[in-house]
């Protein structure tokens, strides 16, 4: 019986130790990029999955575009922004507004990209304006100047004749493919975990645990902070490009507090100052959203109910201040296992 | 000049309403420095009592008032009890997403009973009287009066009543307070009931103001009033009132002297130069920071 039990756990053993070899081996990580773009490309032409699963993969990109960058300024500054459905807004009207009225149909597919850059440029130069308040107010304060901003870039669209007030814009050509969903989501994650992991990211860490501390350390919190929101409102720009020219339509309704929360929702869900924690996030949410569509009226009642009470189990989210060693730098590794050791221990002993 | 007088009157209607709501955010975080973002559902939960109360049981305004401010008192505690009470501890986002989440609970869940808007029967006879040109109803002298009535009520209670000086104690102070014999979770049960009973009073009052109500009218009044109540300086009761009326007196006079879709643009717009001059709003004061 014993005996039986310790080949059982030797085979446990053997197996983690086989998985975090895995894992953890980097040369892995081009070839599942390869295998991942081509797939993109063959699923919607050889058909391989139905267009509604293609639709809800599109989805799942999008939103992981918009909970990581949300997750660069919530999770790993440590502010309460809840304005990124405006910087959202900003990228898909400007977008939608080359493709509707500036570029010949003819063009478009070719330009999509740089349209997407484009609106992901508008995006970061709003999101430049809206760093300066965040030198001074944190905490709540800013959660309102971010809050603000979202009524204003709401309120002026809606103020805004030309590009259809209230009305918002109609007949956008569905431009946003698999493949380019999968290339921008590949961009973000990639700028983003690099962002995380250089000298500008150490300073933005160090501005959550304590901005004072961080400053007399040498960080510049001004430059860092607006590097920050840049990099964050890019990526929000890039998914409400992606986010119009998919749906099609786009009206300033679209953009209101309730999108805000939900990437809210999908960052601390997954877990915040973790990109993986937001991948899944992502994930987690748009398909449990679509899985749950035959309840009808009664999904939108499960869904809070599911997270209050992931919330209560795991206050942190699911992969709160843990990471997918693949984003980890070796070097890395160790210091941030400690870390987080430390973090946790605290948590218990406050408690 | 009478425009000018009939605009102030009807920012004082609007300003109460956001002042009553704005009390309970700011009652909330300055007892558990935490945000309850269900609060603007909560008050829609009052205006749905509020409807129930008068279009199934028939009741006058009074019972309906009472109905509604101890009906959502109760949900308030039971939220606080199963929802916040086990984040006590957590990092304070968790807190505030769950916070979040039980609005959208409560959304939802009054969106399956009540799919389509609904209108609200008149429960006070309204008489319109004209002094000097400006008119005056009845309902709006009702509401800006009760909703006068309960702030002077609760500032009462904060300051001179036993639980009041333990809800001030509690804000002061988590650790050491409750070791000198104080109920914690008595006392926070307490100002949650308090708190969110102001909500409903004001659901009441907005729905027989605008008597068409629909699930969602809580979330924009919600984040308004929490602006409000961030304007007044988060945390301090007074300052929440003077929050409410600032905002509704914002609203209602850019409504009156530009075209009504300017309103939350400029009104927006005058807060953020607000909190750059004054970033801990105008009774709060800045917390020192230790490094």
């Amino acid at each position: 019986m014993s005996k039986e039990s310790s080949d059982n756990g030797n085979w446990k053993n053997w197996l983690s130790r086989q998985w975090a070899k895995i894992v953890t081996n980097r040369k892995l990580l081009p070839v599942l990029l390869v295998i991942g773009l081509l797939l993109s490309f063959a699923i919607p032409q050889f058909g391989l999955l139905n267009q509604y699963i293609v639709l809800i993969l599109i989805y799942v990109g999008i939103n992981i575009i918009l909970s990581t960058s949300l997750n660069l300024v919530n999770g790993y500054m440590g502010e309460f922004s809840v304005g990124h459905a405006g910087f959202m807004a900003v990228g898909a009207y400007i977008s939608a507004i080359l493709t509707t009225k500036i570029i010949p149909d003819s063009l478009a597919p070719w330009l999509f990209p740089l349209v997407v850059f484009a609106g992901g440029t508008g995006a970061a130069l709003i999101g430049l304006m809206v760093a300066i308040p965040s030198f001074k107010t944190r905490g709540d304060y800013l959660a309102i100047v971010t809050l603000a901003f979202l009524m204003i870039v709401k309120s002026l669209i809606e103020n805004i004749e030309v590009i259809g007030g209230p009305r918002g814009i109609p007949g956008i050509t569905r431009l946003t493919t698999l493949p380019w969903t999968f290339i921008w989501v590949v961009i973000a994650v990639w700028v983003i975990r690099n962002f995380v992991y250089s000298k500008f990211g150490r300073g933005v860490l160090s501005i959550r645990e304590d901005e004072i501390a961080s400053d007399l350390m040498s960080v510049n919190s001004r430059q860092v902070k607006m590097l920050t929101f840049v990099i964050s409102s890019f990526f929000a720009g890039v998914a409400g490009a992606l986010f119009a020219h998919i749906l099609q339509f786009i009206s300033p309704r679209v953009f209101d507090i309730i999108k805000s929360t939900d990437i809210l929702i999908m960052v601390y869900l997954g877990g915040i100052g973790s990109i993986a924690g937001s991948i899944l996030g992502a994930l987690i949410f748009t398909i449990l959203l679509e899985v749950l569509r035959p309840l009808g009226m009664w999904r939108m009642v499960l869904m809070p109910l599911v997270l209050v009470v992931l919330m209560i189990y795991r206050p942190r989210g699911i992969m709160g201040l843990r990471e997918f060693r693949w984003f980890v730098p070796g070097y890395d590794l160790i210091a941030t296992n400690l870390w987080r050791k430390k973090k946790e221990a605290k948590d218990v002993s406050t408690s | 000049m009478t425009y000018i007088l009939q605009q102030g009157l009807n920012s004082l209607q609007l300003g109460s309403i956001y002042a009553l709501i704005a009390l309970g955010y700011t009652m909330v975080y300055g007892i558990l420095t935490m945000i309850n973002f269900a609060h603007g559902d909560l008050f829609m939960v009052g205006a749905f009592l509020c409807f129930l109360a008068a279009t199934f049981l028939h009741l006058p305004f009074v019972p309906t008032l009472l109905i509604a401010m101890i009906g959502v008192a109760l949900i308030g505690v039971v939220i606080e009890r199963f929802a916040y009470k086990p984040l006590r501890q957590a990092p304070r986002v968790s807190a505030i997403i769950t916070a979040l989440g039980v609005g959208i609970f409560l959304e939802n869940f009054t969106l399956v009973f009540a799919p389509y808007p609904q209108h609200v029967p008149t429960l006070i006879k309204n008489t319109t009287w004209v002094i000097g040109g400006v008119s005056v109803s009845s309902l709006q002298l009702i509401i800006i009066a009760l909703s006068l009535v309960l702030m002077v009520l609760l500032d009462f209670i904060v300051r001179k009543t036993m639980v009041g000086m333990a809800m001030r104690a509690i804000s002061w102070d988590k650790t050491i307070v409750p070791l000198m014999g104080i109920p914690l979770n008595l006392v926070i049960s307490a100002t949650f009931a308090i708190g969110t009973s102001l909500g409903g009073a004001a659901g009441v009052m907005y729905a027989l103001a605008f008597p068409v109500i629909d699930p969602y009218m809580g979330i924009m009044i919600g984040w308004k009033a929490f602006i409000a109540a961030v304007v007044g300086g988060i945390g301090n009761i007074r300052g929440a009132m003077i929050g409410g009326f600032i905002l509704g007196g914002v609203e209602i006079l850019v409504a009156a002297f530009l075209p009504s879709t300017y309103r939350d643009f400029v009104a927006f717009t005058l807060l953020l130069i607000l909190l750059i001059f004054r970033p801990y709003g105008i009774l709060g004061k800045p917390r020192p920071q230790k490094v």
